[in-house]
């Protein structure tokens, strides 16, 4: 028996935080690092800038609209900004976003409208539509459902020879579902050109990230299937961006997949509906306000000498006059008309949904 | 009497140049191969189908025939291939998915539901998953734990979803072949147990037979038997035995469809005959049969001379293989009912 034994059998696991630090190109101070110094580039910044502070103001505006009673429960993204706007910015128009119901400062910046952003809250499908010839896929409810629907889409793209890729946004919540092992495992053993983007914001509603997983970061999940694994500094637009754009290009050239790890904090609520003041001690969120996103554009764009306080301005009431427009639009949309509910389950209506049909327009009358 | 196969596609019978017999798993690979001749983004998908032609051969010969980024093994994972599936069907292309056992659907069962179903109505039809998910399905064939589960109603029950259940090898193809072309997502129930029971004429080319058309097998004054996939063929003995017997005669009819339901060809029966027995091998609380009922109730309540009778599976877990054949319904049992109906 001992004739088998070669060699000390060592079950001591292997920590791989190490290999994952955090990838920055902007410091928490609005500080370029080495690398950022080669990439920046003060259009670039100021575009970020704008689109960050757009939905913010957005944000705020539905979680007020909300408190309101002016639409239904509402999930805010205060603080995830530069993960959102980062890699939606890196993707190319024809490309596929297949976002979850707090990817609106993704949506908006890849093309949605705010007011079908608004409608959809408002309890109309029709904020599910994006604008012609944008692949915006409706918001997933489910958890880590749309991470497969990314998979396929980005495997047609394949299969059609184009040079499309897709990315599927999450939580570090999803990184529990199986649907996100299964997508990961079909997109590395097809060699499919998806991004899989983390918003790891700390929380899964109530449960701590620490209580979600054993391993230290989501990035290194990616090494059980030999792709790639980026942990990124999800407050740091520019260094999503880049990061974005570098798997945006493999994925397209080299038809591999590569998760992205954006390390992040919402500020407030899951949704409207929930407390947080239960769970997180509210001191912690206003010590991250240190790190906000927006905060830090400012201050690169103010310490490389591209910040302008008229600009800023008149960008600021611009954004709001986009905004109020917005709300007023939906305010003043025609009530939803019955026969929507009927008009989209198959492609000709089955016999009982017709006859449900008529009745239900007879009732109105 | 006899059996009417073709009875309602008779146009397309005097069109049939060539035929060849088949049985139903055969009529299905020809159905699929059929399919991926006509159309470059058919592709099938799921465990094993591959190389190993799927665990019940459905897809022999595929791979070879196609290639493997038509004929695609994956991984072994439910969610996985329904899901991706999903993907691959809104962005252009037909993907017939294959689950091994209907059983062993439960971890893709929220991607049809909460997904596959409801994507035309989420984005008022700007997304749709033209998606076909094969499953073998039903207890008989002495199958281990879990494989011989039938929860047709479970999908029946999704709005967004159609449920096909063929029961013999000249609908297997047609039924495949239509809800291939259907743009909406079906379930496709293949019983398992009538894969390899006979042989039929089934024409070499592409026909279809229409979702949502039952088949009436074989006609009859006194009473109706409805019933579909594997207990067409007990319920059709069981009605030609009543007939030697007692003299009655029956409408059998064969679903075809389960979603949506062919209510024309139902009420039509029940005016007739004014007697109705159901036979299906799910359990009987919540099956389809009860929706059968509902719907005898609200179009032909007046003419129904007895309450309608159930022949179906007890309400229990489908038992291992030992007892496997005191759950199905028997053409005893089917008899049995008839005649409780007969003699009300």
């Amino acid at each position: 028996m001992e004739g088998f034994i070669t060699q000390q059998l060592s079950l001591e696991a292997k920590r791989q935080e190490e290999n994952f630090p955090i990838y920055q190109l902007v410091t928490p101070e609005g500080e370029l690092t080495d690398d950022g110094e080669r990439i920046y580039n003060a259009e670039l910044v100021r575009r970020m800038y704008k689109h960050v502070l757009r939905a913010r103001l957005f944000d705020r505006k539905a979680v007020n609209l909300q408190r309101q009673g002016r639409i239904g429960t509402y999930a805010p993204f205060e603080g995830q900004e530069a993960a959102q706007i980062g890699s939606a910015m890196a993707l190319d128009e024809k490309d596929w976003i297949f976002p979850t119901y707090r990817d609106h400062a993704a949506t908006l910046t890849f093309g949605h409208s705010m007011v079908h952003v608004l409608l959809y809250w408002a309890g109309r499908f029709e904020g599910c539509i994006p604008p012609q010839g944008k692949h915006i896929f409706p918001p997933a409810v489910p958890i880590a459902t749309q991470i497969l629907h990314a998979v396929g889409a980005a495997w047609a793209e394949k299969m059609k020879g184009t040079a499309q890729v897709a990315l599927a946004y999450f939580g570090d919540g999803a990184t529990s579902e199986g649907d996100f092992h299964e997508g990961l495992n079909f997109a590395s053993v097809f060699d499919v050109p998806v991004i899989f983007f983390c918003q790891n914001n700390g929380y899964a509603i109530s449960v701590p990230v620490e209580r979600q997983m054993r391993s230290k970061t989501i990035a290194q999940k990616a090494l059980a299937y030999d792709m790639a694994g980026v942990r990124v500094d999800g407050n740091d637009c520019l260094a999503v961006y880049h990061a974005t754009k570098m798997a945006a290009q493999r994925a397209r050239d080299e038809q591999e997949p590569t998760l992205i790890e954006a390390v992040t904090w919402r500020y407030g609520a899951h949704t409207t509906a929930d407390d947080p003041t239960k769970y997180r001690d509210q001191k912690q969120s206003e010590e991250r306000r240190k790190y906000d996103p927006l905060l830090r554009l400012e201050k690169l764009l103010r310490g490389q000498g591209d910040w302008d306080d008229t600009w800023a301005e008149s960008l600021h009431q611009t954004l709001q006059q986009e905004i109020e427009q917005a709300v007023r639009e939906i305010e003043s949309y025609p009530k939803a008309d019955v026969t929507h509910m009927f008009d989209h389950v198959f492609a000709v209506p089955t016999w009982n949904i017709r006859e449900q049909r008529q009745y239900c327009q007879s009732l109105l009358k | 009497m006899g059996m009417n196969l073709l009875q309602h596609d008779k146009p397309l019978r005097d069109r049939i140049e060539k035929s060849t017999k088949l049985t139903l798993v055969q009529a299905v690979t020809d159905g699929l191969k059929t399919m991926m001749n006509e159309d470059p983004s058919v592709i099938v998908l799921g465990e094993d189908v591959g190389k190993n032609g799927g665990v019940f051969r459905a897809t022999d010969g595929l791979l070879a025939e196609f290639g493997d980024q038509r004929v695609i093994d994956t991984p072994l994972a439910e969610a996985g291939i329904i899901g991706t599936s999903i993907g691959l069907a809104l962005n252009g292309f037909r993907p017939v998915a294959e689950i091994q056992f209907l059983g062993f659907i439960y971890p893709g069962f929220e991607q049809i539901v909460a997904h596959a179903a409801r994507i035309r109505t989420r984005t008022s039809g700007r997304y749709t998953v033209p998606l076909v998910i094969r499953a073998p399905y039903g207890a008989g064939i002495r199958a281990p734990e879990l494989h011989s589960d039938s929860v047709e109603a479970y999908f029946f029950h999704t709005p967004g979803i159609k449920v096909v259940v063929p029961s013999n090898p000249y609908d297997a193809k047609g039924l495949l072949i239509a809800s291939i072309e259907d743009p909406d997502p079906v379930i496709f129930l293949e019983p398992m147990k009538s894969y390899r029971s006979e042989r039929r004429e089934v024409p070499t080319g592409k026909y279809t037979v229409a979702l949502g058309k039952a088949n009436l097998v074989q006609e009859g004054e006194d009473i109706t038997l409805i019933a579909w996939g594997n207990m067409v063929k007990p319920t059709l003995e069981a009605a030609q035995k009543m007939e030697k017997e007692k003299r009655y005669t029956a409408d059998v009819i064969d679903l075809r469809t389960l979603y949506p339901l062919d209510r024309e060809t139902i009420v039509q029966s029940v005016q007739k005959t004014g007697r109705v027995v159901i036979v299906h091998e799910a359990q009987r609380t919540g099956g389809v049969g009860t929706e059968l009922i509902s719907l005898i109730n609200d179009e032909a309540l007046l003419y129904l001379r007895a309450p309608i009778e159930r022949v179906t599976g007890y309400d229990v877990p489908v038992p291992l293989f030992s007892l496997e054949d005191d759950y199905l319904p028997s053409v005893a049992r089917i008899a049995d009912g008839i005649e409780r109906v007969m003699g009300f």
